[in-house]
């Protein structure tokens, strides 16, 4: 048999070196390895956009659909210095967070509180599970006319398409949590005393948690979409409405920019709640680094 | 007939049966004819081949599950949903994960409607009881198999149960933390004489904790035979099982589980 090692970069230790040396040799590894990642995802960044760039300045592509890097660096910086054409770029971005935001808390509430509802009630969740499955099976796209034609082109339409489609996602994942609690626990919980009002807080709320937080990533974005396809079937101002004009005008830089502040707007949110859930995840298993 | 409770066995079952009628109809028979009835105070182990019903059995006592046909009654009187004299500790991790090892060593008296100051003194008391006060703020995880246990015994203690159900408790330690527990749980139990029903398939266990061995035939269960265990307490786990009359105990036990074990084997592997 060889003796391979499992890791070539792994340091090999001569007897009696130091717990502190080990882990200081270690924790250096971890450090390279890290920067490695952050330079390799630089390097990419840089070459996908030099290469656009490059493309679109040497005709490989059409810039008039394909735009450039720089183009829309120009386009965002146009927009916040001197707003777009429907008044100030931050109005319009605002306009869409808080539609997508309304959407979001209230459509991720009412899917905790009726996912965990139904899952704790075998009687109601029989009887509903037809019609969360039919509705669930419509596009929540194709409500957005309807939405519009209803509650017309302000704020009501996209809060309440945001909300149908964070809804959903959130009420499947709270239900599959509470449906996937520890039978163990729970009858151990009785049996300490509990009533089941206290069951349903102290087990199957903060196990059903990690599912809930799962969805609770998704549905930001989804929120988003909401809010944006709302805006492109009728709207006055917001991201979707930017986006819309930008295509009436043949006006692929202002097209992109527009999607390069929802990705960042996303991205930001995602963050927030990686947070959040950190705090209070602090009883889960940290993830340890084989010293290998 | 009136009887007077403080003279009434702690757990009697009396033909007791249980169904399992799966959704399609069909219907599995678990425990036939079962009687069992434990005194106050007294230790009664029982084993069994793995899926007998055993953990059938304590899930009657507790009232998380009612009987098909029999009674189970419980000091005198009859099952009425779960009883706040029983305590259980679980085969498996029954802690809760997302709290520190007091907070759950602290959920019962909580549960029961106690103060957060009172139930956190005597929670502090019963960890100091198992040796844990120093890993009252880690999480289960934190901590190895056998100091998880000894938090699920602090969390049930705490509650001071009369009726005291284990199910496999120890099965999942490894050896020398399984005779560290057993010690441990004899003297907790020395100090207060809970009734207690002790599931295991570990026959050595059984007789090296009880006054009284149950054995269960193979599925459906009955009780097949009851040993009555005459070692002196306070027993000693880890060097009793050295001495002759204990081998001897063992020995005679095994004979009659043997063809049970044999059985369910033969069963299983026929079902495969
Ligand atoms: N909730 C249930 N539904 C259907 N069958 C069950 C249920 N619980 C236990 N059983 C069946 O009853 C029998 C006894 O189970 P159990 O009491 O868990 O055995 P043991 O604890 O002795 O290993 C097994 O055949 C098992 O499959
Ligand atoms: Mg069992």
């Amino acid at each position: 048999m060889t003796d391979t090692p499992l890791d070539s970069t792994a340091p090999i230790f001569r007897a009696g070196t130091s717990d502190a040396e080990i882990e200081a040799a270690a924790f250096k590894v971890i450090q390279r390895r890290k920067r490695a990642v952050f330079f390799w995802q630089i390097v990419i960044l840089v070459g996908i956009l030099g290469i656009w760039e490059l493309a679109s300045n040497q005709l490989w592509i059409d810039p008039f659909f394909y735009s450039s890097p720089s183009g829309i660096i120009a386009r965002l910086y146009e927009w916040i210095t001197e707003g777009t054409a429907e008044g100030s770029l931050w109005f319009n971005l605002w306009v869409t967070m808080e539609e997508a935001l309304i959407g979001f808390v209230t459509g991720s509430v009412a899917g905790v509180l009726v996912g965990i509802g139904l899952g704790r009630n075998q009687f109601l969740s029989d009887i509903f599970s037809v019609y969360i499955k039919a509705i669930n099976s419509i596009p929540r796209v194709v409500l957005a006319p309807i939405f519009i034609m209803i509650m017309g082109l302000g704020l009501a339409s996209k809060v309440a398409l945001a909300f149908i489609m964070v809804f959903f996602v959130v009420f499947a994942n709270a239900f599959q949590g509470v449906r996937e609690a520890d039978r163990n626990m729970i009858a151990n919980a009785r049996i300490l005393g509990a009533s089941n009002w206290q069951v349903t807080r102290t087990v199957i709320v903060p196990s059903a948690m990690s599912w809930i937080f799962a969805s609770l990533h998704v549905s930001f974005g989804f929120a988003i979409i909401g809010a944006i396809v709302g805006e492109f079937v009728g709207a006055r101002f917001g991201i979707g409405q930017l986006i819309s004009i930008a295509k009436g005008t043949f006006d692929a830089a202002g097209m992109y920019a527009a999607i390069i502040l929802v990705m960042i707007v996303t991205l930001i949110a995602e963050v927030i709640m990686t947070l959040i859930e950190n705090r209070l995840a602090k009883w889960r298993p940290q993830q340890q680094n084989d010293m290998q | 007939m009136q009887q007077n409770p403080s003279q009434a066995p702690a757990i009697e079952l009396i033909n007791v049966s249980r169904r399992f009628v799966s959704p399609t109809g069909k219907s599995l028979t678990a425990l036939r004819d079962f009687n069992m009835t434990v005194e106050p105070g007294e230790f009664v182990a029982v084993v069994g081949p793995t899926g007998c019903g055993k953990s059938t059995t304590l899930n009657l006592v507790t009232g998380l599950a009612k009987p098909s046909a029999g009674e189970v009654r419980l000091m005198g009187g009859p099952v009425n949903g779960i009883d706040p004299r029983v305590g259980f500790v679980f085969q498996t991790d029954a802690l809760f994960p997302w709290r520190n090892v007091i907070d759950n060593v602290m959920a019962g008296p909580l549960f029961r409607g106690k103060s957060a100051a009172e139930a956190q003194r005597t929670a502090k008391d019963w960890l100091a009881r198992v040796g844990l006060s120093r890993f009252e703020q880690h999480y289960p995880h934190q901590l190895s198999g056998g100091m998880r246990k000894r938090v699920s015994l602090a969390q049930t203690f705490i509650n001071e149960p009369e009726i005291l159900l284990m199910d496999e408790p120890f099965s999942a330690l490894d050896v020398q933390t399984r005779t560290v527990m057993h010690e441990e749980l004899l003297r907790l139990w020395a100090e207060r004489k809970a009734s207690v029903v002790f599931v295991t398939h570990d026959l050595e266990e059984a007789v090296a904790l009880a006054d009284k061995v149950y054995v269960l035939t193979a599925g459906p269960a009955t009780v097949k035979s009851v040993y009555p265990i005459d070692l002196p307490r306070p027993r000693v786990v880890a060097d009793i099982r050295y001495e002759p009359r204990f081998i001897e105990y063992c020995r005679t036990i095994w004979e009659d589980l043997r063809d049970e074990v044999e059985t369910s084997y033969r069963r299983a592997s026929q079902a495969a």
